[in-house]
């Protein structure tokens, strides 16, 4: 236990304060599998927030359940390891209810598109302001190699030993579809990439959503390979003269076959449901001019006697 | 203009009009005539005629169209139950007639709208029936236009003149109630209430004139047990809530919805449940302790994120608003089968709190008590109400708001350091510390559903999988010790303790009431904190020889209910036996008196 009077008073402005450091703001060692694409989302999550000076204590971060989904525990500040699928409904609560937090959410693609399928899109309908990244390994990491939403017809998992079966969501089409107001989509073989999509989102006044292509080297080793020129792929950035409010051409993009192309796909600045019920608020407080809640509910109940 | 029909029962005239301290008036019609607004009117002038009130309604299964009663029972003293038998009826339809005229109580009066109703020769000779051309009267006071709508109010004039109501107080009623619609509404429902009230009738407005209530109960406020709770949680400080809509659950959110924004919170309406309580549970993490809620399929759907809050060890409010079960079961009905579910729903050793409300006035104090203890332990409390309290409407004395409200104001005042599941406290409690609160020795909490080390890092090791689950579990012990032991009403020792909880609170007080005056000795015990039960709960059942726990629920294949189970595994006491059940209507008064003597003839046979 430190002794707080040894410790530098803090300073009230966090804008003075030193940027923190990576050591402050690394936790626990991963517990990923060596070569897991996990590993470069988290070491560009340290630098955005470095980068982007984010005082410690406000940096918040939950996930749901899943390989990816343990992020937070190696996040050296407040995090949420929430329920399998539920993450976004969790830190919407956050969101709505604190508004000087800039929420990231985490999680897999079986936690954002299967069990919380439901959940991602009424999210992004609603737009809820926070940013929401899904290191998307086509397949089921933590629980050891089932298919996933994203599996791709014909890939042999221990649920579908002759391939996958069923049509892949593709999260970009479902993202876009449902009213996510930033759609952007990024690979953790490129870093200097992802750092830009998620500094975009974070500027993003909605909800912000990334697929980053995260390779299961355990359970789905070079699945992304045609998108690594190291590994003789081919990396291709959003044409430059694509039109990010153009929701057709996004969802041309978004139809393309793998490897498509990378960067923001969709961006539209819509009011996000944070600042809709903040005008919901206002205008119901405006009729009560600063009087105690005490007195707010006696003339309800001055009406029902 | 039609004449009255008078008959003649066997209880004859008189023109004297008694003083009675109370009566019942079931409305039997169709939900669209606005039965239940009659009740709504005539509970809010309870209220401030300083008369106790309570009514009972039933909602109708179907949406538009279908059958629908509404009973209420206004009473100058105490009143504790919605009553069993009606003293009056109004009857508009011939259904309405043939499905309720059996629940007039002996000596009962029956007005029917004659325009509609064809009385029965059997029933003619049984009780004093008077018919009136409501539909015709109403259509001729209003201009004819409206067909027959606004037979409600006309009914409500009747009634006024019956009982000797307060007309200028039912007047301004029914102004307020109108004034937002236009002003041709309140004059057609001015119209319609007064040609009601100057009806023109032999004797059958002698009959009877309501005494008047005590002074003491001069300040009331009139409303259902639903809003109790939306309110007793606005006044506890909630400013944040999630739900899906669902009957009988719907009236809290929507009341939420409409309200919290007034306070500066908000209630938001969510995909599904599971979606409502994560979304609760997330704003309780941001600090400030947030409400969710459902009633039958939708308390199984969050018992998942349930159990994470007791894991992770955050403050939730979840209000149950029961229904009959299992699955879709009967939506609009009355049964109190969720108390195992709200205490045992959910997969692994997950301690909670749960909390019943026996009354519409305590559902606004269970809510506020709910939102404390759920605060200090930082566990999820449930609030079981159930259909029969939440539509029904009560007048209480107003609450003394300035000494009850509170705004719970964040708190992220830095600390030198915090660990989110602290073992060494032994009574288990640790404390949330909210996203923003900077932690100077830079070691920051991770809230999570894995089990966890005191610093919320996941920990599979048994001894500390054993201590965690103590300080879970040891919550629930402190809490019990600070509990109150419930009243015991009736001797505190003898043949016959009965037990109830929640709605079933007010018919057991009267049926012991009854029971006593009949020469039994018996008494009565009602639980409202049922996880845990109070600690001093186990010196009171020793002292008696037979404990029945009257509950609104299936005996089960071992014949005894959720809550005789409860007790029954909490103190080994064979003794403990159930009078249950499940009609999916609320228990009448007659009804526990008949069960609890046929028991008592069965336990002296055996014996
Ligand atoms: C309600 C529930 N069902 C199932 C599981 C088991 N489960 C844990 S993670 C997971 C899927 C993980 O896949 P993904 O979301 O893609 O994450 P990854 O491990 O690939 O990063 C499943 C099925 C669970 N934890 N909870
Ligand atoms: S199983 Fe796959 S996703 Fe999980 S840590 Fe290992 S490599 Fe990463
Ligand atoms: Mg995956």
């Amino acid at each position: 236990m430190s002794d707080s009077a040894t410790l530098e008073q803090p300073p009230q402005d966090a804008g003075e304060r030193q940027p923190v450091t990576k050591k402050e703001i690394t936790a626990d060692h991963p517990t990923w599998c060596p070569g897991c694409g996990d590993f470069s989302v988290l070491s560009i999550y340290y630098k955005l927030i470095q980068k982007r000076n984010i005082p410690h204590e406000n940096v918040t971060t939950v996930a749901g359940i899943g390989c990816s989904s343990r992020f937070p525990y190696f996040v050296q500040a407040h995090g949420v390891h929430y329920i399998h699928g539920r993450a976004l409904s969790f830190a919407s609560g956050v969101s709505l209810s604190r508004p000087d937090l800039h929420v990231f959410t985490f999680g897999g693609d079986g936690d954002a598109f299967s069990i919380g399928g439901n959940h991602f899109v009424h999210t992004a309908r609603k737009n809820i302001k926070m940013t929401y990244v899904v290191m998307d390994n086509f397949v089921y990491g933590l629980t050891k190699k089932q298919t996933s939403p994203t599996s791709p017809i014909g890939f042999k998992s221990k649920t579908d030993g002759w391939g996958a079966l069923d049509k892949p969501i593709n999260p970009m089409k479902l993202a876009i579809s449902a009213g996510a107001s930033f759609v952007a989509r990024t690979t953790h073989t490129n870093p200097k990439h992802l750092l830009e999509m998620m500094d975009a989102a974070m500027d993003h006044d909605g909800f912000s959503f990334i697929e980053c292509l995260s390779e299961c080297t355990e359970f789905y080793a070079g699945a992304f390979d045609s998108s690594n020129p190291r590994k003789g792929g081919e990396f291709n950035l959003v044409p430059e003269d694509h039109d990010p409010t153009d929701e057709a051409a996004a969802y041309a993009l978004a139809s393309e076959d793998f490897p498509g192309h990378f960067g923001i796909f969709y961006q539209v600045q819509r009011p996000t449901k944070n600042a809709l019920e903040a005008g919901v608020i206002e205008a119901a407080q405006s009729k009560f001019e600063g009087k105690p809640s005490s007195d707010v509910l006696q003339a309800t109940f001055n009406r029902i006697k | 203009m039609s004449e009255t029909t008078v008959s003649e029962a066997n209880n004859g005239s008189n023109s004297q009009p008694s003083s009675i301290s109370e009566v019942t008036i079931r409305l039997a019609g169709n939900s669209q005539d606005g039965i239940q607004s009659i009740g709504g009117f005539l509970a809010r002038l309870a209220g401030r005629s300083e008369r106790e009130v309570m009514t009972m309604m039933t909602i109708p299964s179907t949406i538009s169209g279908g059958a629908s009663i509404f009973q209420v029972r206004l009473g100058s003293g105490e009143v504790l139950s919605p009553g069993d038998k009606a003293d009056v009826l109004f009857a508009f339809y011939q259904h309405s007639y043939d499905n309720h005229v059996k629940n007039l109580a002996k000596g009962g009066i029956l007005v029917y709208d004659s325009d509609h109703v064809e009385p029965d020769e059997e029933w003619l000779t049984k009780y004093r029936h008077i018919g009136i051309a409501i539909s015709s009267l109403t259509v001729e006071a209003i201009g004819g236009t409206a067909r027959d709508k606004g037979k409600n109010i006309y009914a409500l004039g009747l009634i006024g003149r019956m009982f000797s109501l307060n007309t200028e107080k039912l007047e301004r009623l029914i102004n307020e109630r109108f004034s937002g619609k236009g002003e041709s509404v309140v004059k057609t429902a001015m119209d319609a209430f007064q040609a009601g009230y100057r009806y023109q009738s032999g004797d059958l407005f002698n009959l009877f004139r309501l005494a008047r209530g005590g002074d003491e109960r001069s300040n009331q406020v009139v409303m259902s047990g639903n809003e109790a709770i939306g309110y007793g949680l606005i006044a506890a400080g909630v400013r944040f809530g999630a739900g899906y809509p669902i009957t009988p659950w719907s009236d809290i959110m929507e009341l939420l919805r409409r309200e919290l924004p007034k306070y500066g919170g908000s209630f938001i309406q969510c995909e599904d449940e599971i979606a409502s309580v994560s979304m609760a549970i997330g704003a309780s993490y941001g600090g400030r302790v947030a409400v969710t809620g459902s009633s039958g399929p939708g308390i199984s759907l969050k018992a998942e994120a349930v159990g994470w809050a007791v894991m992770a060890e955050m403050p939730l409010v979840v209000i149950d608003i029961q229904r009959g079960g299992p699955s879709t079961g009967l939506p609009t009905d009355v049964e109190q089968s969720d108390l195992n579910i709200a205490c045992y729903g959910g997969h692994g050793d997950s301690p909670r709190v749960v909390l019943a409300a026996s009354d519409v006035e305590d559902c606004f104090y269970t809510a506020i008590e709910a939102v404390n203890i759920a605060r200090k332990y930082s566990v999820p409390v449930f609030v079981l109400s159930d259909q029969a309290i939440a539509t029904r409407i009560e007048a209480f004395n107003e609450p003394d708001l300035k000494t009850i409200c509170k705004d719970i104001e964040l708190d992220l005042s830095p600390v030198s350091s915090h660990k989110p599941y602290d073992l060494s406290s032994g009574d288990g409690l640790s404390g949330h510390r909210a996203p923003g609160t900077r932690i100077e020795d830079g070691r920051y909490p991770v809230v999570t559903g894995l089990e966890h080390d005191e610093s919320g890092h996941p920990s599979g090791d048994a001894v500390n999988h054993i201590a965690m689950t103590k300080k879970r579990r040891n919550k629930l012990k402190t809490l019990a010790d600070e509990l109150p032991t419930p009243e015991i009403c009736g001797p505190d020792s003898g043949d016959v303790l009965l037990v109830g909880w929640g709605s079933t609170k007010g018919p057991l007080h009267e049926a012991v009431d009854q029971l006593t005056k009949e020469g039994y000795t018996l008494s009565s015990m009602h639980i409202k904190h049922i996880n845990p039960l109070p600690t001093r709960l186990e010196d009171i059942l020793p002292r008696f020889k037979s404990v029945f726990i009257v509950e609104m629920n299936d005996g089960g294949v071992y014949g005894y209910g959720q809550l005789a189970g409860i007790m029954r595994a909490r103190y080994a006491d064979a003794r403990i036996k159930g009078i249950n059940k499940t009609a999916a209507r609320r228990w009448k008064v007659s009804e526990i008196i008949e069960r609890v003597k046929a028991r008592l003839e069965e336990e002296t046979v055996a014996a």
